[in-house]
């Protein structure tokens, strides 16, 4: 296979997603996308990129598939737990001084992270003066974050992951169960407003105190890593934090030396503030 | 921009990467990797990119365990990371390895191909289309058919494939289904496959 003319088929597509839908992915990390792009043609029984270009140009139906393969909805309620003890250990605390909060979840999917912040913000009495904005350029994904519920075979690995996060409720009191579903309480969502935002193209959101985006920008190469980034500074207040996921650093990125690591790994960074005389 | 042009064949062997070695693994994955790696000097010539199919909550006790036995070094893969001569490269627990055009590692959270995450085909069909012919495919055994496919691929991108001796693997599964896509350019034993990619090194260090 000629690899270069490869890449140029790519590189038109994605160019031509970008000019009719306003989707951009010209900056995501590629051996990834590609994948995505393959299993959609296979899925559609296409036999190029070019075949899928015109597809898409001509088809909206067409476009909503591949978008839904392009973005990666998975996701876990306390997923790493050991960051959500970080955050009740070292982070709550700080953020506890504060009168008000505002908290961003980047690339919420389908809200189960959302949900896990709710709670911690809730057992640290902290939920009625927090507001909570939880985005994605997915639109399908928002609407079921909304709708709140779970299945239950999640139950299981969730509960466990909230043991784990030094939780000592249980996670089934924070939920109703009707049928196979598990709806989270209401009480929980009155401070979360989920709306669409896409971190390739839309710009900064007001002062954060913290923000989560976990296990986005492994999908994004560098150029669109440090766009990104930059925008997340633009977007925290003073000594604001970044909840970052587990195999995310700001290590590679030029914007490093703003940000420190709040213990080793954590992938939790806060912004240096520089001495100023009191 | 087109970063592939940096490692066209004709540049290879100037270039720093001339080839990469992936090894794929399941089942048995610990001994049959502490058979091979420590075989390889420091100065192996070529990176090499390992999954071994491992439990979601694993932490990088195996990378920390292989690079105390081994000369070259052996880390866990971070994100963006280039590759380097002379280095191993595991993948991390519950994530996907991919090789990328520009010779830097990418990680994904993608659901899991043949029931695994990470999976050896995802990286075998990443590498390819990164080095194309520059490959060493090598699958090791394993009780499922992960690799089998990204084997092949790299079979017919002109690269070479090294499966190990099912008579003699742990669990043949793997080894047995990489062989039934195609016909492996090497058959050998745990214990030939270090001095072997030794010996291929230093062969073809010569022919430059
Ligand atoms: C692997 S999920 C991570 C979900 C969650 N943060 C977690 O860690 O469990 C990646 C999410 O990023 C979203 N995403 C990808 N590109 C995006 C973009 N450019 N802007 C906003 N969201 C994006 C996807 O729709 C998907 O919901």
């Amino acid at each position: 296979m000629d690899r270069e003319a490869t890449t140029i088929e790519i590189d038109l597509l994605l160019e031509a997603i970008f000019r009719k839908y306003g989707y951009d992915f010209r900056d995501y990390a590629r051996a990834s996308l590609k994948r995505r792009l393959r299993h959609r043609m296979s899925q559609e029984k296409i036999q190029s990129y070019s075949e899928m270009q015109h597809n898409l140009l001509y088809n909206t139906a067409f476009f909503d598939r591949l978008l839904e393969s392009l973005s990666v909805s998975v996701t876990e309620m306390f997923r790493d737990p050991n960051v959500y003890r970080i955050l009740r250990e070292s982070v709550i605390p700080i953020l506890n001084k504060r009168p008000l909060l505002k908290v961003w979840h980047a690339g919420c999917c389908t809200g189960e992270e959302v949900y896990s912040m709710a709670i911690l913000l809730h057992e640290a009495d902290l939920l009625n003066r927090t507001q909570i904005y939880a985005t994605d350029f997915n639109q399908k994904s928002l609407n079921s974050a909304k709708k709140s519920c779970f299945h239950k075979s999640k139950i299981r690995n969730f509960s466990e992951n909230y043991q784990h996060s030094g939780g000592t409720n249980s996670l089934l009191d924070y939920v109703t169960m009707q049928g196979d579903y598990a709806y989270i309480a209401d009480s929980l969502k009155t401070q979360i407003l989920f709306t669409d935002h896409n971190l390739a193209t839309d710009w900064a959101f007001g002062e954060m105190d913290l923000i989560f985006c976990r296990n986005v920008l492994i999908y994004f190469n560098k150029t669109l890593q440090s766009r990104v980034v930059k925008l997340f500074q633009e977007s925290l207040a003073p000594a604001g934090f970044i909840c970052l996921g587990h195999k995310e650093t700001l290590e590679f990125l030029d914007s490093e030396d703003k940000f420190k690591e709040i213990e080793s790994n954590s992938r939790i960074y806060k912004v240096k503030q520089y001495q100023v005389n009191q | 921009m087109n970063q592939s042009l940096t490692h066209l064949p004709e540049e290879a062997s100037e270039s720093p990467c001339a080839k990469v070695v992936l090894i794929g693994v399941s089942t048995g994955g610990l001994k049959a990797l502490c058979a091979i790696l420590p075989a390889l000097p420091a100065d192996f010539p070529w990176p090499v990119l390992i999954v071994q199919h491992q439990h979601p909550d694993a932490d990088d006790y195996l990378a920390q365990l292989l690079n105390e036995q081994c000369q070259i070094k052996i880390k866990q893969s971070d994100e963006k990371e280039r590759i380097r001569p002379g280095t191993g490269y595991l993948a991390p627990a519950n994530y996907h390895l991919l090789l990328e055009e520009d010779l830097t590692l990418s990680l994904s959270l993608d659901p899991p191909v043949n029931f695994s995450r990470p999976a050896v085909d995802v990286l075998f069909e990443s590498a390819v289309d990164a080095m194309g012919q520059n490959c060493i495919g090598i699958i090791l055994t394993g009780a499922n058919k992960d690799g089998a496919k990204g084997l092949a691929e790299i079979n017919h991108a002109g690269g070479t494939t090294v499966v190990q001796n099912p008579a003699q693997a742990v669990a043949t599964a793997m080894p047995l289904a990489a062989m039934a896509l195609i016909t492996p350019d090497h058959i050998l034993n745990l214990q030939e496959i270090g001095s072997w990619l030794v010996e291929h090194a230093k062969t073809h260090k010569e022919e430059i």
